[in-house]
């Protein structure tokens, strides 16, 4: 039957990763925000520990059995991870985003290499080199080549915005085997750190997320293992295979646009309770019974940020549902990260108005809220790109046609 | 809760998805234009929604139902369905039903088995909820309608209604009003359930901005007597009736949005402007695509808000912003949907300019169904 509360299981994880938030999270929060360091927080590698035990003893990897006569569905992984993901950002974006071993390139070495790669590599703690300066959004347009030269390839190029790009032990790279070919010659490779000629440039200072760190990263005649190259080295050559090989890497962002949509969501509830909770202070409580014309215009941004609140929530939980049952789900998971991502940062930024000298003022984290809320609707495809990837898919729209 | 997270209907509920989603193209769609030009339903068009059969669907089988109970998920799904061919003519085949939902919930033994041979027959009854009131803004907690008791346990009325469906054509009639008695201070809504030609009770045929298709009335009482037998159940509850209307509002809502989605996208698609369609520019793909998630996100708390119901949870939260959004962007895209069209959505050769004055009447269509 149609249901849109979450299984038991799932809503213990989630009470978890609150807790987890509330208790580890929180109390480092401003901490790191001013620190603003390059060093990983230590109190990090502490709550990764805890995170991994509490993993195994906590929800089924496998997800929730399906029940009640209806074999076909499943509540699985993905769900598990928005959920988690959403609470987890309840705390902190930024300290979520900086958990060691959870590379964004791990993502990618999961769907895209071999398994006697995977085998070979062991456990990472990888990020993803994608953005250079002169290609964002058209992720397609990397500069950064790959020669092979023997046994080994050799990159060159430089880049930008790579997340846990000085932290992190091994980075995964988007370089082209040949720029003349388009995006069918982009590849992946994984390069460890202390590979010579790869060098963290620069790591850069932001408006948020600020206890992540975000490294700009040079490649200058770095050389690394053929081995290294993530999957099949082959360029595809015809339409029908280069799509195939381009769309295979892009797979990856539709699992993960919804858990990108999922921290939007976290940091929108987290601003919601800390005003909700000063405003009770002055006995200002929502009691989701008065008509318009009764509202304060306080009371009536509140419910707004209520509804869209759930709105984008529901869409999550689609798009994460849809792909825990094996459903096509990119038109899903665009509309779950394009609302969320707006959502996120409309709510994040009124609830400061909302709260006045206090929500402005850093003795208070809304203002950190608001600044951290920020790259969500930008980073893992722009709220711009979601809007594109939607209105292609009810459209019909092919990229040449519909830029 | 141990169930799963779930969007798909069941067999049954498909199986209704199918049988109305044809309803409305076949039945409703190619005559919604002309009804609304001529504020009428066009003939035989209530009678048909009978065949359907929903009226049965919440009434016991010992009352001659089918007794499925208060099928809240069913419901929505089943007015989307309706809404997606008019909205006008999908709440006209629906009144009938919100009346026998609310007296299934709070009346009296006597009542639901007066309501269920009256209301669940082969030919199509009118009946009607009367709780909106005229006038600026709707204040439930401020009915001007009043019920007084009186020495002998018979109610006095007085007051007016607003956008009461069907007018003197009900069979029956459910109005809400608020209770005064002399002993109590406590004033509690009630709902009472009488015929339409009682004496004090007048109608007069009032014209909207849309839903011209749908006969709506303005309902004056004055000092009409009602006996104790015709007030509902001492457990009515106003607020529950309000929360479950705003829920069949969204719906409604859901319906006529995914016309316009399902209109503008073929439309932009092939207009030429510029040397390509229409479609090909951010600046209308954009607004198509934020629609359609809109959209999607309206159905996804309209569903949670059914599903809620279904459960037994508590809906307050759910229902009230549920209709919220559905009157906000049930509204942006009545008005894209027109922008889209151009000069072209603005003539009446076109369904938009139709859609967007019908999707302006979610912010005031409070008690006029319920799921």
């Amino acid at each position: 039957m149609i249901n849109c509360e979450l299984p038991e299981d799932i809503n213990r994880l989630s009470i978890m990763a609150r807790q987890f938030a509330a208790d580890g999270l929180r109390p480092i929060s401003r901490k790191y925000d001013l620190l603003e360091q390059k060093e990983l927080p230590e109190e990090l590698t502490e709550l990764a520990e805890l995170l991994k035990i509490g993993g195994t003893a906590g929800a089924d990897s496998s997800g929730s059995k399906p029940a009640n006569g209806d074999p076909g569905n499943r509540n699985g992984s993905n769900m598990q991870a928005v959920v988690a993901t959403e609470c987890m950002c309840w705390g902190d974006v930024g300290l979520f985003v900086a958990m060691p071993n959870i590379g964004l390139g791990n993502a990618a070495v999961e769907a895209v290499a071999s398994d006697a790669q995977k085998e070979s590599w062991g456990e990472l703690f990888a990020a993803m080199a994608i953005t250079e300066p002169g290609a964002g959004s058209d992720s397609a347009g990397i500069r950064t080549t790959a020669t092979l030269d023997g046994d080994e390839w050799v990159l060159n190029g430089e880049k930008i915005f790579v997340t846990d790009g000085y932290r992190c032990k091994q980075v995964v790279v988007w370089a082209s085997l040949d720029l003349s070919l388009g995006k069918s010659a982009i590849k992946s490779f994984l390069v460890p750190k202390g590979t010579p000629g790869m060098t963290v440039a620069r790591v850069e200072h932001k408006l948020g997320i600020r206890s992540s760190d975000t490294a700009q990263i040079v490649f200058d005649n770095c050389r690394i293992p053929k081995e290294n190259l993530l999957g099949n080295p082959e360029i595809a050559t015809n339409a029908e295979a280069r799509k195939k090989a381009f769309g295979g890497v892009m797979q990856t962002f539709d699992n993960t646009r919804p858990i990108v949509a999922a921290q939007a969501l976290g940091v929108a509830r987290a601003a919601l309770d800390m005003i909700q909770e000063l405003l009770a202070e002055s006995g200002i409580e929502l009691g989701y019974d008065k008509g318009y014309h009764q509202l304060s215009a306080l009371e009536n941004d509140l419910y707004e940020m209520e509804a869209e609140y759930d709105a984008a929530r529901l869409l999550v939980l689609k798009a994460a549902w849809m792909a825990d049952n094996k459903m096509p789900n990119s038109k899903y998971a665009s509309m779950s990260k394009a609302k969320a991502g707006r959502m996120g940062n409309q709510v994040a930024l009124k609830c400061v108005e909302i709260a006045g000298q206090l929500g402005y003022s850093k003795a208070s984290l809304l203002e950190k809220f608001a600044r951290d809320s920020k790259i969500i609707d930008i980073y893992e495809g722009t709220q711009q790109i979601q809007q594109l990837i939607v209105a292609r898919q009810v459209l019909g729209k092919s990229s040449s046609e519909l830029k | 809760m141990s169930e799963l997270f779930n969007l798909n209907p069941n067999d049954d509920q498909q199986m209704m998805i199918d049988v109305l989603h044809r309803f409305a193209i076949d039945d409703i769609k190619d005559s919604a234009r002309q009804a609304d030009e001529d504020a009428a339903l066009p003939d035989g068009y209530l009678q048909k929604t009978v065949d359907l059969g929903l009226n049965f669907m919440p009434i016991p089988e010992s009352l001659g139902g089918v007794g499925a109970g208060r099928t809240y998920v069913s419901n929505v799904l089943n007015i989307e369905q309706l809404a997606t061919g008019d909205m006008s003519m999908a709440i006209a085949a629906l009144t009938p039903l919100a009346v026998i939902n609310a007296v299934m919930d709070w009346g009296t033994d006597q009542q639901r088995e007066t309501v269920a041979n009256s209301l669940a027959t082969d030919k199509f009854t009118p009946a009607a909820l009367a709780l909106m009131e005229p006038g600026l803004g709707f204040n439930i907690d401020e009915l001007a309608t009043s019920a007084a008791l009186q020495e002998d346990g018979s109610y006095r009325l007085n007051g007016v209604k607003s956008m009461v469906a069907y007018g003197d054509k009900n069979e029956c009639l459910l109005v809400f009003a608020q209770v005064r008695s002399e002993e109590s201070a406590e004033q509690k809504v009630q709902g009472f359930i009488i015929p339409a030609d009682l004496d004090g009770v007048n109608f007069e045929r009032e014209d909207y901005m849309g839903l011209r298709a749908l006969p709506l009335y303005k309902m004056t009482l004055n000092d009409v007597d009602v006996s104790a037998t015709t007030r509902l159940g001492d457990d009515f509850d106003i607020a529950r009736l309000h929360q479950l209307s705003k829920i069949a509002i969204a719906a409604l809502a859901v319906g006529c949005c995914q016309s316009v989605l399902d209109y503008v996208v073929p439309y932009v698609n092939e207009r030429v402007a510029f040397g390509e369609p229409i479609a090909n520019r951010q600046g209308v793909a954009f607004m198509v695509a934020d629609m359609a998630t809109e959209i999607e996100a309206l159905r996804l708390m309209v569903y949670r808000a059914a599903a809620q119901a279904q459960q037994g949870l508590d809906v307050s939260r759910s229902a009230y912003l549920v209709h919220r959004q559905a009157i906000k962007y049930g509204m942006k895209v009545g008005t894209d949907g027109v922008q889209l069209l151009g000069g072209h959505g603005f003539t009446r050769e076109y369904p938009v300019e139709m859609w967007y004055r019908n999707l302006r009447a979610l912010s005031t269509l409070d008690g006029m169904l319920i799921v």
